[in-house]
């Protein structure tokens, strides 16, 4: 074999046990998982292989899934909005601070090293009948019993924006970092106030690493189960949770398999929506 | 007078991250009865009971081996093809990236159910070897960005100075290469490693009954109430996500000081 083709063959040799990780861990399974979902569960909990419009038909059509989709689209609406809200300024505020910012980017970090369950279970020792923020409240005498604050919409999108907030600070703090700090001084020299200098200059230079931020909060947002299952009531179910309940506790899989695929196909819109203005390169610069 | 409005918001917002988490810390030292306020002294009994008891025991091996694993696989996959990706014109590099990526393109609910769904058709049930499977593909793109940002900055003439000296590829690779690489690997493990040893979205899909991770004990724990040792069990599991990756990049930058 000549010098050539060996140098183009060994970077296929070495990445192809990824590839093929991907290929049968991943991209065969979301494949079979299409066709799972046209087969039956019959009563006799078998399941019948074939091509059954049943479950499309089910999931598409029912009222009860239909809702909780569009409540689940809402509450990952909601929570991106809050955290670009509270991000932005954290974010501008590291970028533009001078000295420690590498300390604050790592108590930034830090976060994504603290376990999911534990941020989100934090927030029941603080809002509990008997968590801190009750016993702040009864000691000062404000109520005279502890109320119920836990276990409902606003606490999942409370527990949600605990989550995902670094994502947001994160992915705007790279697109602001990259901005040249001289561009407003320009602006301010060229007559414009420092407010007009950041919302003429400044914002829109940085929308790119918001919108990223923004499709990473709603897309994990929206496909969370633990979150509504620790903070929420009984009737705070998302739509990954009719997943969860479909395949884990229903058994019901051809049906668990349309329901995911939904949830996939409404989410993919979004990333693609996302990629074909701005591309994907953005959203890598924050995760990288 | 607007930098310090900013300065005080992003302050607020430190704190919202930051306290919940440290009320876990604080609670889990609390001597009281319930995991709850009043602290009513200071105390280590829930850690002690922590160590006594044998589902969580199991549940944090459990956890560790699993991560061990994931991280050892994890890692090698990632490094290979970050190697690729980075020291060779792939055709079709896009590509190849965005499939590699694409593990955490799709939400990991759907990742778990197709996973769990298709390699029972295999006949592969619910098992620590499905659990390895899941956790592999899903740590993989996160191992493989970690290690190709910290590719990028190893320069190529170190090597091509030791083949040129006589060096064979194997040497050059086992005596330059891999010793340059070592804090990316290294990153790359600590980071497979933590995000398993957290995972619990596809974990609670993929494991069998009776097997428990930690935080799936957690999950199960919080069921019942919310008890000390829940926090305690919750303050170790900061210390140990939270003290490695610190203790991993001190660790690094030693490395690559001595490397470089």
């Amino acid at each position: 074999m000549s010098v050539e083709a060996r140098e183009a063959r060994q970077p296929w040799i070495l990445l192809s046990p990824a590839l093929t990780a991907v290929t049968l861990l991943l991209l065969v399974p979301l494949c079979f998982i299409v066709i799972y979902s046209f087969w039956l569960r019959t009563a006799t909990g078998a399941d019948q292989a074939g091509f059954y419009l049943d479950n499309w038909a089910e999931a598409l059509s029912d009222r009860f899934y239909r809702d909780i989709l569009l409540n689940t689209l809402k509450i990952a609406t909601i929570t991106t909005a809050i955290c670009a809200l509270m991000g932005y300024p954290s974010a501008y505020f590291i970028a533009r601070s001078r000295g420690n910012k590498a300390m604050l980017l790592l108590l930034l970090m830090l976060p994504f090293w603290i376990s999911y369950i534990i941020r989100t279970m934090s927030w029941i020792n603080i809002l509990g009948v008997s968590g801190a923020l009750n016993g702040v409240l009864t000691w000062t005498g404000i109520v005279d019993e502890p109320i119920q604050m836990l276990y409902n919409e606003a606490t999942v999108i409370l527990g949600l924006v605990h989550f995902l907030l670094p994502f947001m600070i994160l992915n705007i703090f790279v697109s602001l970092d990259g901005i040249d700090v001289t561009l407003e001084d320009a602006a301010n020299s060229l007559g414009a106030t420092k407010w007009q200098a950041f919302l003429q200059v400044t914002l829109p230079l940085s929308l790119p690493g918001l919108a990223a931020g923004g499709l990473l909060c709603f897309v994990l947002g929206a496909g969370t189960y633990i979150t509504p299952l620790v903070l929420g009531g009984p009737t705070d179910a998302m739509f990954a949770n009719l997943v969860f309940e479909a395949i884990i506790t229903q058994l019901n899989w051809p049906l668990g398999s349309a329901l995911s695929l939904m949830l996939l196909a409404v989410l993919a819109v979004l990333v693609g929506i996302y990629n074909r203005y701005l591309g994907m390169a953005q959203l890598m610069k924050g995760l990288g | 007078m607007g930098w310090f409005f900013i300065r005080g918001y992003a302050i607020l917002v430190y704190l919202f991250m930051f306290l919940p988490v440290a009320v876990v810390v604080l609670l889990s030292f609390n001597a009281s009865q319930f995991g709850s306020f009043p602290m009513t002294g200071f105390s280590f009994r829930w850690f002690v009971e922590l160590a006594q008891n044998d589902a969580i025991l199991r549940a944090f091996r459990t956890s560790v081996v699993l991560g061990l694993l994931t991280a050892v696989i994890s890692t090698t996959l990632g490094v290979l093809a970050s190697l690729a990706l980075v020291r060779y014109r792939v055709p079709g590099a896009n590509v190849v990236s965005t499939l590699l990526i694409a593990p955490i393109l799709v939400p990991e609910v759907v990742l778990a159910v197709a996973l769990l769904l298709f390699l029972n058709v295999l006949g592969i049930n619910k098992s620590f070897a499905l659990l390895l499977f899941g956790h592999v593909i899903f740590t993989l793109p996160f191992v493989i960005l970690v290690v190709q940002a910290r590719l990028v900055s190893i320069r190529r003439d170190v090597e091509e100075a030791a083949m040129s000296l006589g060096a064979s590829p194997m040497q050059t690779f086992f005596q330059i290469t891999l010793p340059l690489m070592l804090p990316a690997v290294l990153a790359g493990g600590l980071f497979a490693f933590t995000i398993s040893f957290d995972d619990i979205t596809g974990t609670l899909f993929w494991k069998p009954g009776g097997v428990e991770t930690v935080p799936t004990q957690i999950f199960a724990m919080l069921r019942n109430s919310i008890s000390p040792e829940i926090n305690a069990l919750g303050t170790v599991m900061i210390v140990m996500t939270v003290g490695l990756p610190l203790l991993g990049a001190a660790l690094a930058r030693q490395l690559s000081r001595k490397g470089g």
